[in-house]
C-alpha cells in the first residue's frame, strides 16, 4: 500500500458507494427518494473539498507543484525576453568563467594523483636548515637507510637528465629520469607494451634496460609494435626498450619538463659509473619518492623518519655536523606536483566567485525591479487564496530556472570556447592535460547555478512573502512605485555589488602594480638582441668512450663552435655557458641537474672556522658572456685566456655574494671551495654588480661565475648578440655544431626577451585574469547602479514634475539625482575598502614592490569606481531633469 | 484569520475522529456510511460527524497502516470499500484511548475543581 498512489476514481466511486447507503437508510425511514438524496448530501458536506483534500494527501503533490511552476516561470521568462536574455547571460558569464576556473582547479588542486592509492604516495626532501640548504638531496646510504627502515614499502631515488638521443636522422635531446628499479612499482603503473624494471634488481651500476614514453615511441620509432628489444643509443651508450609507457602516463613533477619524462633508465646508484662506496655526505640523489607501508599516515610515518634521522645523527656524528641540523621532510607526493600553484589558483578561484556574486547580485536587482511591476499579481493571487509558502516556492522556481538556463548557456559558451581557454593557461601549471569538463565539474556548474538562483532568487521572494495585500490592490492605475522597503533592499544590493567590486579591483590593481613594477625592474643585464641556442655534450657511462671527459677535451669543442658562432650572419658577439647561466630560464629550474645550479662551498675565512658549508648559485661561462649580457664588472678582472684548465681555478662573484660573505671587505683574491674534502681553493678574481638572473624579484642572489674553461659542461647555452633574424638561427647554429660535432642535438632556440617574459608567465596569466574579472565586474556593478538610479527617476518622476512645475531648476534636479547614486558609491566603496584590506593581505605573497595596503592602489580603484558610478548615474539623472512637468503630472 | 482558525478546529476533529474510527472498528469490518452512523447512533447523536471529512481520516489511517481496507457487498448487496483494524491499529486504540481518557480526566478534575472553589 506504501508508495502507492489510491486512484482518484476508486475514493470516487466510494464516495458515491456511501451516498448510496445513506439514500437507502434515509429511504427505510421513509422519506422520499428526491428528500433522501439531499439529506445524503447535506449530511457529506462539501464533495468536492473532500476530493480536493484526499488529491492533496497524496505524496506527489510537491512534484506537481514544480512542474506547474516550472511551466508558469517559462511562460513567464518567455513573456520578458529583453529581462531573460539579460539575467541568462550575467548568469551565464559567472558561471562559465567559475566553473572554467573551477576545471583548472579540479585538476591540479582536487584530483588524486592518477596512480593507484595515491595518498601512500611521499616525497622526501632532506633539508640542512642550519647552511640555508632546502631540498639538499640524499646520499645512496640513507636510501638503503629509508628501504630498510620499514616505513616504505618503495623507495626509489629520482634523477632528472637529459641525453642525447642519437641514431636517428637527427640527434635529439632526450628528458630522462633516472630512478631505482622499483619505481614502476611504486608508482603502481604499468607499461602499455613491454614489462617494467624488476623491482628487485640491486645490482651495480645502470640497468642498460630503457623504458620510453608513448610521445617518444612515436616520434623516434614511428610507434613501432616491435620496438621491444630493440637497443637505443643515449649519450652514446646501448640501452635495450624493454617497455612503452601509457599515452598520458606523466611523471610526478613540479615542472612542464619534469612531468614530460620521455625516457627511464634504472639503477642501484653505487657501482659504475658512480662510485662503488658512495659517501653518506654525498646528497647526489638529488630526489626522492616513496610509497608508504600500507596503512601507515604520513604523521606516523614522519615521525618514525625523525626517530631514524636521529639515531642516524648519532651513529655518523661526522657526516652530519650539528650545524646544518639535516631533517628529513615527507610530503604528499600531490604537494610537490602542485606546489606554488595553490595560492593563485585559489586567488583566480575567490575573484571568478566575486563576479558570480556580483553577477547575482545584479541579477537580484533585477528581479526586485521585475517583482515591483508584479506586486499586484502577486497580491491578486494571494487574495485569490494561493498559498504564501506556494508564491515563494513560485519565484524561487523561477529565479533557480533562470540560473540554471544561465548556468547552461555558460557550459556551452565554456564548451566551444575551451580550446582556446585552455590556450590562455601558463604551461607551468601543473596537469594541464588532466583538465576536463568531467562529472565533478559538470556538478559543480549546477550546483553553482542552484545555489546562485537561491541567492539571488531570495531577496525578491522574501520580499513578496511580506507582502501588503490591501495595500498593493488599493494602488489601483499603471505601475505601482514598489513599497519603501524595496527601494531599501536594492540600495542595499547596490552597495554590496560595489563593496565587491571594489575588493576584486583593489586585488587586480595590486597584481597590476605589482606586475608593472616588475616589467619595469633594473635587470642588471641587457637583454635586447641576445639569443640563446642550447646543446647538450655526451655523458656516456664508460670514461673509455667519452671523449669529453675533461675540460681539457671540452675547450677544442667551445672554441670552434665560438669561432663558427662569430662568423654567423649579422652576430657581433658570442659567449658561452652552461644552462644555469641563462638569465631568469625557467625551464630546468628547481630540477637541480647534476653539476649545476646550487653549489655547496666553503668560504676561507679567519673569523669562521672552517668546513661551514654554505649554498650559493653558481653557473659557468666563457670570458665574454659579461659583455655580451652587458653585467659591468666593478673590480679585478674578468677571465681571460691565462685561466685554462690547468691554471689555478678562479670565480666571479656578484656583489650580494661578497656582501655576503666579506662583508666590508674587498673580496678580490678571496677563497672558497667546494664543500668536499681536498677539493682545489677558488680565487675570487672579479666583482661584478647584481643582476636578476635568478629570479625578476630578487635583487640580490649571491651568484658564483666560474670559467667554463676551467669547469667544462655539458649542457651548454650558445649567447649570441647582434642585429639577429630569429627565424634563422637555429638552423644556422644547428649547421655550425653539428658539423664540429654531427652527434650533438640542438634546441631551444628563444631571445632572451622571450626567456625574461616566459618567467612572468604565470604573473601575467594571473593578473590579466584577475584584472578581466575586476574589470567585469566594475561594468556589472555600472549596470546595477544604473539600474537602481533608473528605477528611483522613474519612480519619483511625478514628484520631479511637480518640483520643476514649481520652479526647481533642473541643475538641481540632476544634482538630488546623482548625489543619492554618489552615496551608494561612496558607501560601497568605503565597505569593500575593508574587505580589500582583509583579502589583499592574504595575497601578499603574490605580490612585488607593492605593500598589500598601498594607499595609492586603493585610492585609485574607488576614484575609478565613483567616477564609474558617477557616470551610470548621469544618464538617468538627464531623464530626470528633461521630465516634462505636464506630462509628469498628467502621469496619475 | 478566517483560515487559521478552520485549521485549528479541523486538527482537534481530526484526532478524536481517528480515535473513534478505529473504536469503531474492533466490532468488525465495516465501510464508511456504516462507520459515521455508527458513531452518530453510539454517541446517541450527540456527535454528528460530517460524512465528507470522514473520508479523508480513513484514507489518511489507511496510509499509516493502522487500517486496511477492500471491496465487499454490503448487508444490502451493495459494493462497498470496507475497512478493517490492523494488529498496529489496535495497538494505536489502545494509547490513544488511554491517552484520551488522561487527558478528559485532567480536564474533568480542573472543571470540578473549579466549582469547588
Amino acid at each position: 500500500m506504501f508508495g502507492r498512489k489510491r486512484k482518484l476514481d476508486d475514493f470516487s466511486s466510494e464516495i458515491e458507494a456511501h451516498i448510496q447507503l445513506e439514500i437507502e437508510r434515509l429511504r427505510a425511514q421513509g422519506l422520499s427518494e428526491e428528500d433522501a438524496r439531499a439529506t445524503a448530501r447535506r449530511s457529506f458536506g462539501n464533495l468536492m473539498q473532500a476530493k480536493e483534500r484526499f488529491y492533496e494527501s497524496g505524496r506527489w503533490l510537491w512534484c506537481e507543484h514544480l512542474w506547474q511552476d516550472l511551466r508558469y516561470g517559462l511562460r513567464m521568462l518567455r513573456k520578458s525576453p529583453g529581462f531573460t536574455a539579460i539575467a541568462v547571460l550575467t548568469i551565464a558569464l559567472g558561471i562559465g568563467a567559475t566553473t572554467a576556473i573551477f576545471s583548472v582547479v579540479d585538476a591540479a588542486l582536487l584530483h588524486p594523483l592518477p596512480y593507484p592509492q595515491p595518498e601512500q604516495l611521499v616525497s622526501i626532501q632532506d633539508d640542512l636548515p642550519g647552511v640555508g640548504a632546502r631540498d639538499a638531496g640524499m646520499s645512496e646510504p640513507e636510501w638503503q637507510d629509508l628501504h630498510r627502515s620499514g616505513i616504505f614499502e618503495y623507495v626509489s631515488p629520482t634523477w632528472f637528465d637529459e641525453n642525447n638521443l642519437t641514431g636517428s636522422s637527427q640527434p635529439a635531446r632526450v628528458r630522462l629520469l633516472i630512478v631505482a628499479p622499483n619505481y614502476f612499482a611504486l608508482l603502481g603503473v604499468k607499461p602499455q607494451l613491454g614489462r617494467a624494471f624488476n623491482p628487485e634488481d640491486h645490482s651495480p651500476g645502470l640497468l642498460l634496460e630503457v623504458l620510453i614514453s608513448d610521445g617518444l615511441w612515436k616520434r623516434a620509432f614511428g610507434g613501432d609494435p616491435h620496438i621491444l628489444d630493440r637497443s637505443m643509443r643515449l649519450d652514446t651508450d646501448l640501452y635495450r626498450i624493454v617497455g612503452v609507457m601509457p599515452k598520458g602516463f606523466d611523471a610526478p613533477g613540479r615542472t612542464t619538463e619534469e612531468r614530460n619524462i620521455e625516457a627511464w633508465i634504472a639503477t642501484s646508484f653505487y657501482g659504475p659509473p658512480m662510485s662503488d662506496h658512495p659517501p653518506r655526505s654525498g646528497r647526489n640523489l638529488p630526489t626522492a619518492v616513496a610509497r608508504l607501508q600500507p596503512g601507515l599516515t604520513i604523521a606516523a610515518a614522519q615521525s618514525r623518519l625523525d626517530a631514524l634521522v636521529a639515531a642516524l645523527q648519532k651513529e655518523f656524528p661526522e657526516d652530519y655536523p650539528k650545524q646544518s641540523a639535516w631533517t628529513v621532510r615527507l610530503l604528499p607526493l600531490k604537494e610537490r606536483v602542485v606546489g606554488n600553484n595553490r595560492r593563485s589558483l585559489i586567488l583566480l578561484l575567490g575573484a571568478v566567485g566575486v563576479v558570480l556574486l556580483i553577477g547575482c547580485v545584479n541579477v537580484a536587482n533585477l528581479l526586485l525591479a521585475r517583482a515591483s511591476a508584479r506586486g499586484r499579481e502577486m497580491a491578486l493571487r494571494q487574495a485569490l487564496g494561493a498559498a504564501r509558502k506556494r508564491l515563494v516556492s513560485q519565484l524561487l522556481t523561477e529565479s533557480v530556472l533562470l540560473s540554471l538556463l544561465g548556468g547552461i548557456a555558460g557550459l556551452a559558451i565554456l564548451f566551444c570556447a575551451k580550446g582556446f581557454l585552455l590556450r590562455l593557461l601558463p604551461g607551468s601549471l601543473p596537469r594541464l592535460n588532466e583538465i576536463s569538463i568531467n562529472s565533478p565539474v559538470l556538478f559543480f556548474a549546477l550546483g553553482a547555478s542552484v545555489v546562485s538562483g537561491a541567492i539571488f532568487g531570495l531577496v525578491p521572494a522574501l520580499q513578496a512573502d511580506r507582502l501588503d495585500l490591501t495595500h498593493m490592490l488599493k494602488q489601483v492605475g499603471r505601475g505601482s512605485s514598489g513599497s519603501g522597503e524595496q527601494a531599501r533592499t536594492r540600495r542595499v544590493l547596490v552597495v554590496i555589488e560595489f563593496a565587491l567590486s571594489l575588493v576584486l579591483m583593489a586585488a587586480a590593481g595590486l597584481l597590476l602594480r605589482s606586475f608593472r613594477d616588475l616589467v619595469n625592474v633594473q635587470l642588471g643585464f641587457t637583454p635586447q638582441n641576445v639569443m640563446t641556442v642550447r646543446t647538450r655534450l655526451p655523458d656516456p657511462n664508460d670514461p673509455k668512450t667519452d671523449t669529453y671527459l675533461t675540460p681539457a677535451q671540452e675547450a677544442p669543442f667551445f672554441r670552434e663552435l665560438l669561432r663558427r658562432s662569430r662568423a654567423l650572419p649579422k652576430v657581433e658577439e658570442a659567449a658561452l655557458g652552461d644552462t644555469a647561466s641563462i638569465p631568469l630560464d625557467e625551464s630546468l629550474r628547481d630540477l637541480k641537474l647534476i653539476s649545476e645550479g646550487q653549489f655547496l662551498f666553503t668560504v676561507e675565512r679567519r673569523d669562521i672556522p672552517s668546513g661551514e658549508p654554505a649554498v650559493a648559485e653558481r653557473s659557468s661561462v666563457t670570458p665574454e658572456y659579461f659583455h655580451l649580457l652587458k653585467m659591468p664588472l666593478l673590480r679585478g678582472r674578468s677571465f681571460d685566456e691565462s685561466d685554462h684548465d690547468t691554471a689555478p681555478q678562479v670565480a666571479v662573484i656578484n656583489e650580494a655574494f661578497a656582501r655576503t660573505y666579506w662583508p666590508n671587505q674587498n673580496p678580490i683574491g678571496k677563497r672558497f671551495r667546494k664543500a668536499k674534502a681536498n677539493s682545489p681553493w677558488i680565487t675570487v678574481v672579479g666583482l661584478i654588480a647584481n643582476a636578476r638572473t635568478e629570479s625578476l624579484a630578487e635583487a640580490g642572489v649571491p651568484k658564483i661565475y666560474l670559467d667554463l674553461y676551467q669547469t667544462g659542461g655539458k649542457r651548454l647555452a650558445i649567447f649570441l648578440r647582434g642585429n639577429l633574424d630569429a627565424a634563422a638561427i637555429p638552423n644556422e647554429v644547428r649547421e655550425q655544431v653539428q658539423s664540429v660535432d654531427p652527434t650533438l642535438p640542438v634546441s631551444g632556440a628563444q631571445t632572451l626577451d622571450e626567456t625574461v617574459s616566459a618567467s612572468l608567465a604565470e604573473r601575467r596569466f594571473s593578473m590579466e585574469i584577475v584584472a578581466l574579472f575586476a574589470l567585469t565586474a566594475l561594468l556589472l556593478a555600472g549596470l546595477g547602479i544604473y539600474g537602481v538610479i533608473s528605477y528611483i527617476v522613474s519612480a519619483r518622476t511625478h514628484e520631479i514634475g511637480i518640483r520643476i512645475a514649481l520652479g526647481a531648476q533642473r541643475r538641481n534636479i540632476l544634482r538630488i539625482v546623482v548625489r543619492q547614486g554618489l552615496a551608494l558609491a561612496v558607501a560601497g566603496a568605503a565597505v569593500g575598502l575593508v574587505g580589500a584590506l582583509i583579502v589583499s593581505h592574504s595575497m601578499a605573497g603574490l605580490l612585488y614592490g607593492v605593500k598589500p595596503t598601498d594607499p595609492l592602489t586603493f585610492a585609485g580603484v574607488a576614484v575609478l569606481l565613483v567616477v564609474v558610478a558617477l557616470f551610470a548615474c548621469y544618464v538617468p539623472a538627464r531623464r530626470a531633469m528633461r521630465v516634462d512637468p505636464m506630462i509628469a503630472l498628467r502621469h496619475e | 484569520m478566517s483560515t487559521q482558525e478552520t485549521k485549528e478546529r479541523l486538527e482537534l476533529l481530526q484526532g478524536t475522529l481517528d480515535l473513534l474510527i478505529l473504536r469503531t472498528l474492533i466490532f468488525g469490518s465495516q465501510h464508511g456510511q456504516g462507520i459515521a452512523r455508527a458513531i452518530q447512533e453510539t454517541s446517541e447523536k450527540e456527535l454528528l460527524v460530517e460524512h465528507g471529512a470522514l473520508y479523508p481520516a480513513l484514507q489518511r489511517l489507511e496510509e499509516r497502516g493502522w487500517i486496511s481496507a477492500k471491496w465487499g457487498i454490503s448487508s444490502n448487496n451493495r459494493k462497498a470499500r470496507f475497512y478493517l483494524l490492523t494488529a498496529a491499529g489496535r495497538r494505536q486504540l489502545v494509547k490513544e484511548t488511554n491517552k484520551w481518557k488522561r487527558l478528559t480526566g485532567a480536564i474533568a478534575r480542573i472543571l470540578g475543581a473549579q466549582r469547588a472553589s
